[in-house]
């Protein structure tokens, strides 16, 4: 593994850390004051700067060594982390983010805005508060840092700058404590000489003098009298031999149990002495014990370190590895506490779990792998599954019966192939969690430039969806949250004339609904402007000027490719490539989008998308002759419509009579063309299916074959999209079957009284 | 990709030649990926007649392009021993359905005429030139003008 390896794994480790960091920002900004999301934070940075120091990335060093002088102010509690402080935190991780970028791919950075950053957090770490406004943080911020920080162990000299932490130049005292309080106990005497054994098994003197450390205070000599000259000297003999003299409250076991290991590769003695013996028994001088320089693992040094220097703060920062599971407690323990102060008690569990969640995901083991052998596995997975259906097909027309042991076995295969599938999916589901936090610089950035004052709030970001759906997801949802703060939410001035809060809020939401994830953009801003919307859809030649819509209709006009409703273009958004990208991308995943809005009260974008883009439960059926999938979990339920239920409407429609309520029959061979005419209901089957816009539709099919779980065949990728087919999948007999796409069948024939070319091609 | 280039510079290449009806076409050999027997494709709603809809290769689905109604001749009638022609379209990739693979022909560029002067723009639109050999007359087409990005996708 070469360096540049190397250095690209710190860059994603960095991105994590990043991630981690601007998380427990904004959990900090939402009020929560949990000391280990203070950690997370600084832990975040911290590492970072380790990582960067190693790799000699200056710049990178310089800012975050500033920005976590700042953070261990607000950890030590000098520094509250109030609304001002955190503004300038958040745009410190951005650019700590920027700088990270930079250093990866090259590039600049705004130096000046760095540099005013950094002069920001210096002030923030001596105590000044951001000049902005400075009366909502209490002030004990204002005393000088030092003061502040204790030095609990006095023999160490305290690697301790005015800012609080300078963690290069170090030394190891974690042993320290032991030493302080007097002990009053008896003295041992031990003599340990380790033998050659001892050493080709892999044992270490040092760790057995270290854990004999922890039995009590002891002062160690070493016996170097049989080591020989240099030439003489065999690389593999033990030449050294300890006295060490214990003074402890513990037995001689104690002591014993320490060499329980080496027992038999050295000679061993303890012997109980008492202060007199002891000095009689030590010719040379004890040494004071110090084993830092033994210890070289440098992670734990690490954490050590930290617990070492905020001795006087929580024992949650010496989190290692090992220790996680106190933290995971902790953050459980803390939701509780919450939980009971009622006014809080979501938002506080909800933060509970984020940290138990990113507790328990640093505990876990993971490795990284290359997506491309995931994609590569996922594939192979999927031709295992088809071909795994070929073969229960044939063996199924050759043993009717179904009870022989071949039919056995292959049910067996079934449900491993099965099984193999679902964990395979599993590798890719990953929590929509970056992407959702990609979007808070944007509002933070885009805001900012246009002078607004917005908060996002963000809901359900652990749902879990395919990562190939995540990477898609980001470049529509940029651009919606741009939208959204540049035209949704009205400037500070006009949201107080309408009497509302300032400061906007956008809300973005993920959820789980049937089978697909639901995500929602929600603004409190002053909707859409239906007048301006239908003005410029008639200027635009989109729509004809004596046109009747309705107000959905004229909502889902800002979907129509060239409309921009921005009356300047300005820098964010509104070059006319709006909206119709947006919807054309979330389409091509598969998804639907739509928007419902009220004047005054804000709009909200709603897109459905599947979880993956691989595979899919069905129904099999047949219409027309042609063999058809309808995603299983569209379907509400089947039934056998009687002729007694059908009932014509108008010229062409119909409807069939289900418990007394009335829906209209959609023929699914007449959609899509496949027949001219409209088939007999009686003589077919129909799906009961519930589409995104809302509202039930009866599906006619001739008939059902079954279902079974298929594997998603892109058509773009050699063909294009069709309108009312979502893709196509291989059957087990190797033919093609085409995948119904309901929500576009549906709003097909709800538009095709009104305006056919227009809906299918809009909602193709 | 090396294959073609020191043909080139030797100032002949290979095409493969094939079929429909009493005419003859060649296509580039090293456009063409594989050649297969007709099975039964699935038809595709809202298509083009020439699009005869989409068939299963090793897992991936291929649209299958009735070459004939293509060239705007009579739409063909596929039996068992017509061909498909697996060939490589831009980034995408085609099945073509011809009658029989006649031949593969390896020419230099003085074997080629060019198009005469004729008034339909479909012709002009595809056909790259004309070879004589062993007094048949084949046309050598162009399969990226003949499937261009944009018109698949006004399919």
């Amino acid at each position: 593994m070469d360096m540049n390896e190397i250095k690209e794994i710190f860059f994603q480790e960095c991105e994590e850390q990043l991630a981690e960091l601007e998380s427990g920002l904004l959990k900090l900004n939402d009020g929560d004051r949990d000391p280990e999301t203070v950690n997370a934070v600084f832990r975040a940075v911290h590492s970072i700067k380790g990582g960067a120091g190693a790799f000699g990335l200056d710049d990178l060093v310089a800012f975050a060594h500033v920005f976590e002088t700042t953070l261990d102010c607000v950890r030590s509690g000098k520094l509250e982390p109030g609304q001002d402080v955190l503004k300038v935190m958040l745009k410190s991780a951005d650019v700590l983010a920027d700088l990270v970028s930079s250093s990866r791919d090259g590039g600049s950075v705004d130096e000046s805005r760095t540099r005013g950053l950094v002069k920001e957090l210096e002030a923030l770490a001596h105590g000044e508060l951001p000049s902005a406004s400075g009366h909502d943080a209490p002030k004990p911020a204002a005393k000088p840092a030092a003061a502040a920080a204790p030095a609990p162990k006095a023999e160490t000299p305290k690697p301790t700058d005015d800012s609080g932490f300078q963690p290069i130049p170090f030394t190891f005292d974690g042993f320290g404590q032991e030493e302080e309080p007097v002990i009053e106990g008896s003295t041992y005497e031990v003599v340990f000489k380790p033998r050659r054994e001892l050493y080709s098994k892999g044992n270490e003197a040092a760790l057995l003098l270290r854990d004999l450390s922890r039995v009590g205070e002891m002062s160690i000599a070493c016996d170097t009298d049989a080591l020989p000259d240099l030439d003489k000297m065999d690389p593999e003999e033990s030449y050294f031999s300890w006295k060490i003299s214990v003074k402890t409250t513990k037995s001689e076991d104690d002591i014993r149990i320490v060499f329980e290991f080496a027992e038999w590769d050295c000679d061993l003695e303890v012997k109980f002495a008492d202060e007199a013996s002891s000095d009689e028994e030590q010719p040379m001088r004890p040494v004071p014990f110090d084993l830092s320089i033994l210890d070289d693992a440098p992670s734990a040094e690490d954490d050590d370190k930290q617990a070492e220097h905020g001795a006087d703060q929580t024992v949650a920062e010496a989190v290692s590895a090992a220790e996680t599971a106190t933290s995971v407690a902790k953050a459980a323990g803390a939701a509780a506490r919450a939980a009971e102060r009622k006014e809080s008690a979501a938002a506080a569990a909800a933060a509970a779990q984020n940290n138990a969640a990113a507790a328990a995901a640093s505990a876990g083991q993971t490795i990284r792998v290359d997506l491309d052998r995931v994609d590569r596995l996922i594939n192979l997975v999927g031709e295992l599954v088809i071909n795994q259906a070929m073969l229960s097909q044939s063996v199924i027309e050759n043993d009717a019966t179904g009870t022989s042991s071949i039919n056995m076995g292959l049910e067996e295969l079934q449900q491993l192939t099965r099984e193999i599938q679902d964990s395979v999916m599993a590798i890719r589901a990953q929590p929509v969690k970056p992407v959702f936090q990609r979007m808070s610089r944007i509002v933070r950035e885009v805001a900012d430039m246009v002078g607004k004052q917005i908060r996002l709030v963000t809901e359900g970001e652990n749902t879990e969806v395919d990562k190939t759906v995540i990477d898609k997801l980001a470049e529509p949802l940029t651009h919606m949250i741009r939208n959204a703060v540049d035209h949704g939410i009205e400037s500070p001035e006009k949201r107080e004339a309408a009497g509302k809060n300032p400061e906007g809020t956008i809300k973005l939401t993920a959820k789980h609904r049937s089978g697909r994830i639901l995500i929602e953009l929600q603004d409190d801003g002053a909707g859409i402007n239906r007048e301006r919307v239908r003005q410029k859809a008639i200027d635009n030649d989109i729509i004809a000027a004596d046109a009747n819509l309705s107000d959905d209709e004229i909502d889902n006009l800002i979907f129509m490719a060239g409309f921009s409703t921005a009356d300047k273009i300005s820098d964010i958004s509104g070059r006319g490539v709006g909206m119709d990208v947006v919807k054309r991308s979330i389409q091509a995943l598969g998804g639907r989008i739509s928007i419902s809005s009220r004047p005054g009260f804000g709009s909200t974008f709603t897109m459905s998308l599947p979880l993956t883009l691989a595979v899919l439960d069905g129904m099999v059926v047949t219409v027309a002759g042609q063999t058809l999938v309808v995603p299983l979990t569209a379907i509400v339920e089947t039934l056998q419509p009687e002729a007694s239920a059908i009932h014509s409407f108008g010229a062409s429609q119909r409807l069939i009579s289900i418990r007394n309520s009335f829906c209209p029959l959609v023929d699914v061979g007449r959609v899509l063309n496949y027949r001219s005419t409209q088939a007999n209901p009686v003589e077919g089957v129909a799906l009961l299916v519930e589409s995104e816009g809302g509202g039930q539709r009866a599906l006619m099919v001739d008939a059902i074959q079954g279902q079974r779980q298929v594997v998603i065949k892109s058509l773009e990728a050699n063909y294009t999209h069709v309108p009312g087919i979502a893709a196509a999948t291989i059957l087990g007999d190797g033919r093609v079957a085409l995948i119904l796409d309901v929500d576009a069948v549906v709003a097909a024939s709800r538009g095709q009284s009104l305006r056919p070319e227009m809906s299918l091609a809009a909602t193709g | 990709m090396s294959y073609a280039v020191k043909n080139l510079a030797q100032g002949s290449r290979e095409l493969i030649a094939f079929r429909i009806g009493d005419q003859e076409f060649c296509v580039n050999i090293m456009s063409v990926r594989e050649i297969r027997g007709w099975t039964p494709a699935t038809p595709m709603p809202h298509a083009p007649p020439y699009v005869m809809g989409i068939i299963n290769l090793r897992g991936a689905v291929l649209p299958i392009v009735d070459l004939s109604a293509r060239l705007g001749m009579q739409e063909a009638e596929p039996t068992a021993r017509h061909v498909i022609i697996v060939a490589q379209v831009k980034s995408r990739i085609v099945g073509l359905l011809v009658e029989a693979v006649s031949d593969i022909l390896t020419i230099t560029e003085e074997n080629i005429q060019p198009v005469p002067e004729i008034s339909s723009d479909l012709e002009k639109q595809y056909a790259r030139g004309i070879l004589a050999i062993d007094k048949r007359m084949i046309c050598m087409i162009e399969l990226d003008a003949l499937f261009p990005e944009k018109e698949s996708e006004a399919a």
